[in-house]
């Protein structure tokens, strides 16, 4: 599947990855709704490095659709409030 | 598998936007195409204003630092006259001068980072737009001859969430370099005014507590000087 981290760029990735994803997301929408910012924010690195790390950078000439968008790894914590609430960026 | 749900609509429906407008994906591709060079061009302008604000945050840098090497040259011309009392005054400034300056360290390399990301999507777009000029023309001829239909909406959709992206990516580097400007702008007003140790801002308990941490730091200073000037 394709990822797309949001002002970075498009990653290919296993689709075996979209389980921890999901774990990470459903942890992001609890500490979101707990107010938990610190939690938040590393969750939200970990997503971002677990891509990075897990996947493979598409070429910037691919022009593709993402199968997957997440969000920039700087978001702040009240746009986090508008984007991780109830099923999360992953729906169950 | 599960789905994009919220960022993944941001994106959506700005390009459903893009989409509805034309149906025919020959005039989308070029609709894209020119779209994309001037987000290109926005891109480049968001360097220089993050450039430029990053500039200027480095100019006030320098003349903070200037101003507390003068307090401390003050200093310590106060304390080997014998006036204490002046020479903590001195200090005092000196200290949230400081404060000051860290904070604007902090911000420099705050919009350091963003230039750094701004002109990776700067890299990025420009080879889209390259390969994309290269492949209009042939995917229009392939949408024509209605054998490549998935190929096209494929390309499309992957375009329009390109441009999405980097117009979000643009916007947001545009707030954060509105915010470093306002704080700059005043950060020049105080200086113009003189008002050098009464910018912290904050509640009560900030500023109580800044107080306890200047006047510590005035302490140490002054016991330095006092060590210099035996």
């Amino acid at each position: 599947m394709i990822i797309r981290i949001m002002g970075e760029g498009q990653y290919r990735a296993p689709d075996t990855i979209i389980e921890d994803l999901n774990a990470i997301d459903n942890r992001i929408v609890e500490l979101v709704e707990k107010g938990d910012r610190e939690g938040f924010r590393n969750e939200l690195l970990r997503m971002v490095s677990l891509v990075r790390e897990r996947c493979e950078p598409l070429d910037a000439t691919e022009i593709v659709k993402s199968d997957l968008i997440l969000p920039p790894p700087d978001l702040t914590f009240e746009e986090a409030r508008g984007i991780f609430r109830g099923q999360g960026l992953i729906e169950d | 598998m599960g789905l994009l749900d919220r960022m993944g609509t941001i994106v959506k429906s700005k390009m459903s936007r893009i989409m509805d407008r034309m149906e025919d994906p020959r005039e989308v591709l070029d609709y894209s195409y020119e779209k994309q060079l001037e987000l290109l061009q926005n891109v480049k302008r968001g360097i220089a204003e993050v450039a430029t604000s990053k500039k200027r945050l480095e100019l006030q840098r320098a003349r903070l630092a200037q101003s507390a090497e003068q307090l401390e040259g003050k200093a310590r011309d106060a304390l080997s006259s014998g006036r204490e009392d002046l020479a903590r005054q001195a200090l005092e400034r000196k200290v949230s001068l400081q404060n000051q300056i860290e904070i604007l360290d902090s911000q420099i390399a705050e919009l350091d980072r963003e230039e750094q990301k701004l002109i990776a999507v700067e890299t990025r777009l420009s080879t889209k737009i390259e390969t994309l000029r290269a492949r209009k023309e042939a995917i229009k001829a392939q949408y024509s001859a209605a054998e490549a239909q998935v190929k096209v909406t494929e390309s499309v959709t992957g375009i329009s969430e390109e441009l999405a992206d980097v117009g979000l990516a643009i916007q947001r580097a545009e707030e954060k370099t509105e915010g470093m400007k306002a704080r700059a702008a005043a950060l020049d007003d105080l200086l113009e005014k003189g008002v050098l140790e009464d910018y912290t801002g904050g509640d009560a308990l900030d500023r109580e507590l800044s107080k306890v941490k200047t006047s510590s730091a005035v302490e140490a200073e002054l016991a330095r000087l006092r060590g210099e000037t035996k």
